[in-house]
C-alpha cells in the first residue's frame, strides 16, 4: 500500500552516513530519537510504579490509622516503627508521590516519550534538530530521578513540604526532618530536571518549526504535533521562572537571605530572617505551577485526538477548533496562577480577575470535549485498548474539569481550598486524565516503538481495573472535601468531625490497592510484549500519519529512501468514494480521484479543472 | 552529486535549527530575569522600608561601557570572519574576551563597593539582596558566554573550515550581544528602582 515510499533496502540510506554503533552508543548514550523516546518511557514507567507504591503506603495509613503492619517495618525501618508509618514520613510520601507523578511521570514520561517518538516521525524528519541536546535532556532527567530516589536512603529522609515546596517549611532546614538534606536533594534534582525540560523543549519547538518534510505545512500537522509543540512553548516560558524561585529559595536556605522568610521561631529559637514574603514564592511557583498542569494534560489531549479519530474511522471533528482551543489554553495558562492563592489575603479585585481568566479556560476545554464526542458520534468505532484509554481520558477530563468550575470560583474556593475536594479535582482532571492519555499512547504506538503488538485481553483487563479503580478512589473524595476534610492530614481519628470518613478511606484504599495490582497486568503486557508480542505489521491501525510509512524495523534516519512528501491533512478517514476507509498523508490527490472534494485543492484552479473533467468522464457527482 | 546536494541542504537546515535553538534558549533565559524582575517589584511594593535605598556603585557604569565595547569588538571580529581575515578576527576576539573578563572583575568589585555602603547580600531588606541575585545570575551567564567566545577563538586558531568558523562566530555574537542587552536591561531596571 505504501510501497512507493519503502524500498526496504537500508543500503540506499546514505544521507546520514554510516555510524559504527556500539552497545553504549546504541542503547545508552543514544542520540536517536526513537531510542531516547523508549528510554524516557521506561524510566517514566519505573518512576510511576515507584510513586504509585508511595501512594499505597499513605493510603494504608489513612485507612487503618490505628493498626500495625509489622511488614512495613521490615521494609521501611525506623520510618515505620512498630509497623505504623511516622507522621514525618507520611509527609515525605505525599511530597515525593506528587513530585514524581507531576514532573517525572506526566511531564518527562509523557512529553519526553511521545514528543521524541512522534515529532520526527509525524512531521517527516530524520531526527531532532539537535540529537545531542536530546540525549543530554534524557540524561539530566535520569540523574534527577536517581537523586530523588536517593533521598530515601539518607538519615533525615526525603523532602516533605509537599510538591509545591512552600516556604518556610522548605526554606528553613531545621523546620522538620524533611526540610534538611532531603529538601536539598529535592532542589538539586529539580534543577537538573528543569535543565532537562528546557533542553528537550527547545528541541521540540525547533524541530517542529524547522524540520518538517515537503508539503507538511502547519495546518497539515496531526493534532499530536500541535499539542507537543504548544506544550514545549509553555514549558520554555514557565520552567525558567521556577529556576528563579528556586535560586532565591536556595539562598534563603543556605546563605541566610530573607526573600521568603520573616518572623519565625523554630524549636524555641528566633530566626534572624526578617522582611521576607512566603507569598512571593507562591507567585513565582504558581507562575510555573499552573502552566505545568497544562504541560501535563495537553500532550494527553493530543494523543487522544489522534487515537479517537483513527479508531472512530472519522476525521477529527473541528480540527481548526481543536488547534485554536489548544492555543487558547496555552495563552490562558499564564494568566490564571492566582487561583491557587485566593486565600493568601489577595486583594479581592485581583482575585476576581484571576477567577474570570480561570473560568474562561472552561471554554476551550469544553470545545475539546464536545469535539471528542462529535468525533465519536456515529463513528465506526474500534474499541482497541488504546481507544478505551482515550475514551477514559475524555471521561476523566470532563468529570474532573467540572469541579474546576467550583474551585475556580473565588468565593467557593475559600471553603474548598486545601480540602480533599481539590485532591479529587486534580487527580481526575490532570492525574487520571493524563495517565490515561499516556497509556492510550503506549497501547497505540507500542507497535511503532518495539515492532510488536501488545496483548489486547490484558489491555482490556488493565483498562477496566484502572478506570473503575480511579473513579472509586477519587470520586468519594469530593464529598469529604465538601465536608471540610483537609488534605495532607496524617490521621482522621484525632478529629471528631472527620472520624466518620475513616470508613470511606477504607473503601478508597482497597480501590487503590486493587487498581495498583491491576497495573501488574500492564507491566506484564508491556515488558512481555517487547520480547514475545506478535510481530507488528507496518500500519496496524490503518492510520494516516507518516510514522506508519516507516519500516517496522527501526533504522537510523527513519526512512530508507527519500522522506515522503505530504499532500493532505492527517484525518482523511472514511472519505466517501475511496475504496479504503483511510488515505495516508503522503498519497497524492492524483491517486484518489474518486474521492477528492473541491475544497481539497485549496483554490488551485488547474487541479479543480482536472478533477472536474475526471468527474465528468467518470459520471461522478460531487455534492456541495 | 545528488547525495552531496542533499547533504549540504541538510547541514544548512541543521544550522538554521541550531541558531533557532539559541534564540529559544535566550527566550528561556530572559524569562528567568523577567521572573526576578516581577519578584523584585512584588517584594519592593510590600512595604515602605523595602527598596534599593542606596546609590548604585559607579563601577556598574564602567562595566556597562566595557560590555558595550566588547559587543563592538565582537561585531568587528564577526565581520572579519566573514571576510576571511583570520588574523584580524583572532585579535578582535581576544580583545573581546579580555573585555569580558574585565566586565566580570568590575562586577565583582562593585559588590565590594556595595558592602562598603552597608548593602549586604544577607539583608532584611531583600530588595538589596536582589541586586546581588541579578548581577550574580548575569555573571553566571557571562561565564558561559566566555566559554563560547573561547571556543570560537579555538576554532579560528586551528583553523576550522571557514563556513563553520563564520557559523560559530555568528552564534557566539548573537549570544554575547544578548548578554550585553540583558545587562543593560538589568542596569536600567535597577536604576529606575534606585
Amino acid at each position: 500500500m505504501s510501497s512507493t515510499v519503502l524500498s526496504h533496502d537500508a543500503a540506499h540510506h546514505d544521507a546520514h552516513g554510516h555510524h559504527h554503533e556500539t552497545f553504549l552508543t546504541k542503547y545508552v548514550f543514544s542520540q536517536d530519537h526513537k531510542m531516547i523516546a523508549k528510554q524516557f518511557l521506561i524510566t517514566g514507567i519505573i518512576m510511576a510504579v515507584f510513586a504509585m507504591l508511595l501512594s499505597l503506603l499513605f493510603r494504608i495509613q489513612l485507612a487503618w490509622p490505628d493498626k500495625e503492619f509489622p511488614i512495613l517495618e521490615v521494609f521501611l525501618g525506623k520510618w515505620a516503627e512498630g509497623g505504623r508509618i511516622k507522621p514525618e514520613f507520611f509527609l515525605s510520601l505525599v511530597t515525593i508521590h506528587g513530585t514524581m507523578m507531576v514532573f517525572f511521570v506526566l511531564t518527562a514520561g509523557l512529553s519526553g516519550t511521545f514528543s521524541n517518538l512522534l515529532i520526527p516521525y509525524q512531521i517527516g524528519a530524520r531526527d531532532m534538530a539537535s540529537p545531542l541536546m536530546n540525549m543530554l535532556s534524557y540524561w539530566f532527567f535520569f540523574t534527577a530521578c536517581v537523586i530523588m530516589i536517593a533521598s530515601f536512603f539518607i538519615e533525615s529522609g526525603p523532602a516533605s513540604p509537599g510538591w509545591t515546596i512552600y516556604p518556610p517549611l522548605s526554606a528553613v532546614p531545621t523546620a522538620i526532618a524533611g526540610s534538611g538534606l532531603g529538601m536539598t536533594m529535592w532542589l538539586a534534582s529539580m534543577t537538573l530536571f528543569i535543565v532537562s525540560q528546557v533542553l528537550g523543549g527547545v528541541n521540540y519547538i525547533s524541530t517542529v518549526l524547522n524540520m518538517r518534510t515537503k508539503g507538511m505545512d502547519l495546518w497539515k500537522m496531526p493534532l499530536t504535533i500541535w499539542a507537543f509543540f504548544l506544550t514545549a512553548i509553555v514549558g520554555l516560558l514557565s520552567f525558567p521562572v521556577l529556576v528563579s524561585a528556586v535560586v532565591l529559595l536556595i539562598f534563603d536556605r543556605s546563605a541566610g537571605t530573607s526573600f521568603y522568610l520573616s518572623d519565625l521561631v523554630v524549636q524555641g529559637q528566633i530566626l534572624p530572617n526578617e522582611g521576607g514574603s512566603p507569598i512571593l514564592f507562591q507567585h513565582l511557583f504558581w507562575f510555573l505551577g499552573h502552566p505545568e498542569v497544562y504541560i501535563v494534560v495537553m500532550p494527553a489531549l493530543g494523543l487522544t485526538s489522534e487515537v479517537i479519530s483513527t479508531n472512530s474511522r472519522k476525521p477529527i471533528f473541528g480540527y481548526h477548533a481543536m488547534v485554536y482551543s489548544l492555543v487558547g489554553i496555552t495563552v490562558l495558562s499564564f494568566i490564571v496562577w492566582g487561583h491557587h492563592m485566593f486565600v493568601t489575603g489577595m486583594n479581592p479585585f485581583l482575585g476576581g480577575v484571576f477567577m474570570i481568566t480561570t473560568l474562561i479556560i472552561a471554554v476551550p476545554s469544553a470545545v475539546k470535549s464536545f469535539n471528542y464526542m462529535a468525533t465519536l458520534w456515529r463513528g465506526n468505532i474500534r474499541f482497541t485498548p488504546a481507544m478505551m484509554f482515550a475514551i477514559g481520558m475524555v471521561s476523566f477530563f470532563i468529570s474532573g474539569g467540572l469541579t474546576g468550575l467550583f474551585l475556580g470560583n473565588a468565593a467557593l474556593d475559600i471553603n474548598l481550598h486545601d480540602t480533599y475536594f481539590v485532591v479529587a479535582h486534580f487527580h481526575l482532571v490532570m492525574g487520571s486524565a493524563s495517565i490515561f492519555g499516556m497509556l492510550c499512547g503506549v497501547y497505540h504506538w507500542f507497535p511503532k516503538m518495539f515492532g510488536r503488538m501488545m496483548n489486547e485481553k490484558l489491555g482490556y483487563f488493565h483498562f477496566w481495573l484502572t478506570f473503575i479503580g480511579a473513579y472509586l478512589v477519587f470520586f468519594p473524595m469530593h464529598f469529604m472535601g465538601v465536608d471540610g476534610v483537609p488534605r495532607r492530614y496524617y490521621s482522621f481519628t484525632e478529629f471528631a468531625f472527620m472520624e466518620k470518613w475513616v470508613s470511606v478511606n477504607v473503601l478508597v484504599t482497597w480501590a487503590a490497592i486493587i487498581a495498583g495490582v491491576g497495573q501488574l497486568a500492564f507491566l506484564i503486557n508491556f515488558f512481555g510484549s517487547i520480547f514475545k508480542g506478535k510481530v507488528a505489521p507496518q500500519n496496524p491501525w490503518n492510520s494516516n500519519t507518516l510514522e506508519w510509512t516507516t519500516p517496522v524495523e527501526h533504522i537510523h534516519g527513519n526512512w530508507p529512501g527519500e522522506i515522503p512528501t505530504v499532500h493532505r491533512w492527517p484525518y482523511d478517514y472514511s472519505k466517501p468514494g475511496h475504496n479504503e476507509d483511510f488515505i495516508p498523508q503522503h498519497i497524492p490527490f492524483s491517486q484518489t480521484m474518486s474521492s477528492n472534494m473541491p475544497h481539497d485543492f485549496e483554490g488551485n484552479e488547474e487541479a479543480i479543472r482536472i478533477q472536474e473533467q475526471w468527474n465528468k468522464e467518470n459520471n461522478r457527482v460531487v455534492e456541495g | 552529486m545528488g547525495a552531496n546536494e542533499t547533504k549540504l541542504e541538510e547541514i544548512l537546515r541543521h544550522r538554521k535549527a541550531q541558531k533557532f535553538n539559541l534564540w529559544l534558549g535566550m527566550i528561556g533565559m530572559f524569562m528567568m530575569f523577567a521572573a526576578l524582575s516581577s519578584g523584585f517589584i512584588v517584594y519592593t511594593a510590600s512595604g515602605v522600608d523595602k527598596g534599593i535605598k542606596t546609590i548604585l556603585p559607579q563601577a556598574f557604569l564602567y562595566s556597562t561601557i566595557v560590555i558595550i565595547l566588547s559587543s563592538v569588538t565582537l561585531h568587528l571580529a564577526f565581520k572579519a570572519a566573514k571576510l576571511n581575515q583570520l588574523a584580524k578576527q583572532k585579535m578582535l576576539l581576544l580583545i573581546t574576551i579580555v573585555l569580558g573578563i574585565v566586565f566580570f572583575i568590575l562586577q565583582v568589585k562593585s559588590w565590594g563597593v556595595l558592602t562598603e555602603q552597608g548593602v549586604y547580600f544577607i539583608n532584611n531588606n531583600a530588595s538589596q539582596s536582589f541586586i546581588y541575585i541579578f548581577t550574580g545570575l548575569h555573571l553566571a551567564h557571562i561565564i558561559a558566554g566566555l566559554f563560547v567566545l573561547i571556543r570560537a577563538y579555538i576554532g579560528a586558531a586551528k583553523p576550522i573550515a571557514s563556513d563553520l568558523n563564520v557559523f560559530r562566530m555568528d552564534l557566539a555574537a548573537i549570544f554575547w550581544h544578548f548578554l550585553d542587552l540583558l545587562w543593560i536591561y538589568i542596569y536600567v531596571f535597577l536604576l529606575l528602582n534606585q
